[in-house]
């Protein structure tokens, strides 16, 4: 028990910084744009999410004058997760729903988007948890399906 | 019962090599993204590059996933084993056709101040007045770029740990190329020049941190700010208030939108998008992966007869993108988002 206790207080301190090292996670797919958004799609759907919107930044930027390759962000969610959330959790709002930032590069595609698991650091009720933990596993998936499709 | 013994060993052998890390998955799940998938280059350094491999040694490798470069996007990979980090380090040196090298870590004596001139001159050009590192990200397609790889931070807590001064001493004296790094000689240095610009750089680490290495700390990842107002009546002033401060009224949805059939979405909370395009393409330039976060929006939120504003805190950003070239662009978002907010609300 005293040993368990020393385990976890050594731990403490390394897994808070850990939280701190590595906040992004960013993929590569050896598709190109059009095709990765597909795959993206069908990955979110996989993981029992609905697709609620993608905001089409680069051609908001070219009607402004301004020359970018394809950039879009895509937004996903559950809409019972969503309800619960924004009854008992209003602070976490603004950073749902979920999104992956998907842009060209050459003729493969970045996908990014934040670890779930990091929004601990910023709200720790631990009745969020739960949350967290399922969303950084599905968003981890998602990127690892999107990574895996040749 | 030999046979059992050799049974058990089989066993025990398939077993080791099913969890020795694999390498390359390993490179594909956290480093392909930036280095890209051959290690040709992208928002990170090209690390296939001869001349790079030619000038490293696989202790700096290590070191340089485990500490990462602090405010230049390069993330300090903690979370790998031991085991994991070699692995890397291993499928990275695939890449080597030359024996790796191996630095004495013995350090060398020059004349920091002889140095310091000569980095003024020959170096600051690329690597900053104060070896802060190029601006923005290396080679990304998606925008338009000026150099093809980012000249990298010397004045860098990662990069002082990692480098030895005979490593530093190499790579000055041969240059890496294929990149916009030339040899000394080329540039009409000796090698007492060298030795000197290696003590200047090695003596950053007795200086306070360099403004590219420091990200912004904040207390909170969300801005708030109660209104006064009924929801509607918000909803309008923020609109007002997003254009009176230079910013285009994009679009409006609620949260729920696209989650539940258009009649039944909750109009309790209503989010604005809106953008300054000319801010957002700095935003992007700097660096790509920022668009996760734009357009702009705020939240006007309905709890219990009580009207509030919401949004990300853009100073929280600097640090979760680990850029520093951030830093600014967040700190002026910030205010911006709180003017806003204010007007919104007065
Ligand atoms: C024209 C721009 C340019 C100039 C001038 C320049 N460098 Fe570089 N330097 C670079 C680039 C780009 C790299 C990265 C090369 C690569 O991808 O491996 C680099 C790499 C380095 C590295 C290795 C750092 C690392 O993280 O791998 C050192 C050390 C360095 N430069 C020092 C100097 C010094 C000292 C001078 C002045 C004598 C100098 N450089 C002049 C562009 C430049
Ligand atoms: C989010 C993007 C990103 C990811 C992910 C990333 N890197 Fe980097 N890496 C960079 C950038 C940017 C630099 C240059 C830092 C600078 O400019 O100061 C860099 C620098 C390096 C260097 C030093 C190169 C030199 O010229 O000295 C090595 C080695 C390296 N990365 C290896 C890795 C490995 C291995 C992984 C995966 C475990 C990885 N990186 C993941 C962006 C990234």
């Amino acid at each position: 028990m005293r040993l368990f206790l020393a385990i976890a207080l050594l731990g403490l301190p390394l897994f808070a910084l850990n939280a701190r090292a590595d906040e992004m996670m960013i993929v590569r797919s050896s598709q190109e744009f059009e095709e990765a958004m597909s795959t993206l799609q069908a990955a979110i759907k996989a993981h029992g999410y609905t697709l609620t919107r993608v905001q089409r930044v680069d051609v908001g930027l070219e009607a402004k004058g301004y020359k970018t390759d394809k950039y879009r962000v895509v937004f996903f969610g559950k809409a019972d997760e969503i309800k619960q959330i924004a009854a008992k959790h209003p602070e976490l709002i603004p950073y749902l729903p979920l999104n992956i930032a998907i842009f060209a590069e050459n003729n493969q595609t970045l996908l990014t988007t934040n670890h779930p698991a990091m929004l601990a650091e910023f709200f720790p009720d631990p009745e969020l948890a739960s949350y967290f933990k399922e969303w950084e596993k599905d968003v981890t998936g998602i990127l690892d399906d999107v990574r895996q499709t040749q | 019962m030999i046979r059992l013994l050799s049974a058990l060993l089989l066993l025990l052998a398939s077993a080791v090599t099913l969890a020795a890390p694999d390498g390359a998955t390993l490179f594909a799940q956290n480093c392909a993204a930036c280095h890209g998938e051959k290690g040709s280059g992208g928002i990170g350094v090209p690390l296939a590059l001869p001349s790079f491999q030619a000038s490293v040694s696989d202790d700096y490798i290590r070191k340089t996933i485990r500490l990462g470069r602090p405010g230049r996007i390069m993330p300090a990979f903690q979370k790998l084993s031991d085991a994991e980090v070699d692995a890397l380090v291993k499928y990275v040196r695939s890449w080597n056709a030359a024996q790796a090298m191996h630095f004495d870590p013995a350090p060398i004596k020059g004349d920091p101040t002889h140095g310091k001139q000569l980095y003024a001159k020959y170096c600051a050009a690329c690597h900053g007045a104060n070896g802060e590192g190029g601006k923005g990200t290396g080679v990304t397609f998606s925008r338009p770029r000026d150099l093809p790889i980012m000249p990298p931070a010397l004045h860098n807590p990662g990069f002082l740990a990692a480098a030895s001064d005979s490593m530093i001493k190499y790579t000055l004296m041969h240059g890496r190329a294929g990149t916009p790094m030339i040899a000394a000689a080329k540039r009409g240095l000796q090698e007492r020049d060298v030795d000197d610009l290696v003590s200047f750089i090695r003596q950053f680490q007795q200086e306070p941190v360099s403004s590219s290495a420091t990200l912004l700390n904040t207390e909170s990842a969300i801005l708030t700010m109660d209104s006064p107002y009924d929801l509607a009546t918000t909803i309008e002033n923020l609109k007002r208030a997003v254009g009176n401060n230079n910013f285009i009224f994009i679009r409006e949805q609620n949260l729920d939108a696209g989650l539940v059939p258009e009649d039944s979405e909750d109009p309790h909370q209503h989010i604005i998008y809106f953008c300054n395009f000319s801010l957002l393409n700095q935003a992007l330039a700097n660096d790509p992966r920022v668009g996760l976060f734009l357009p702009c929006r705020i939240t006007v939120a309905e709890d219990h007869g009580k009207v509030k504003l919401m949004a990300v805190n853009p100073k929280r950003l600097s640090r979760m993108f680990n850029d520093s070239n951030l830093n600014d662009l967040c700190r002026q978002m910030t205010q911006q988002y709180l003017a806003i907010m204010e007007e919104a609300t007065l």
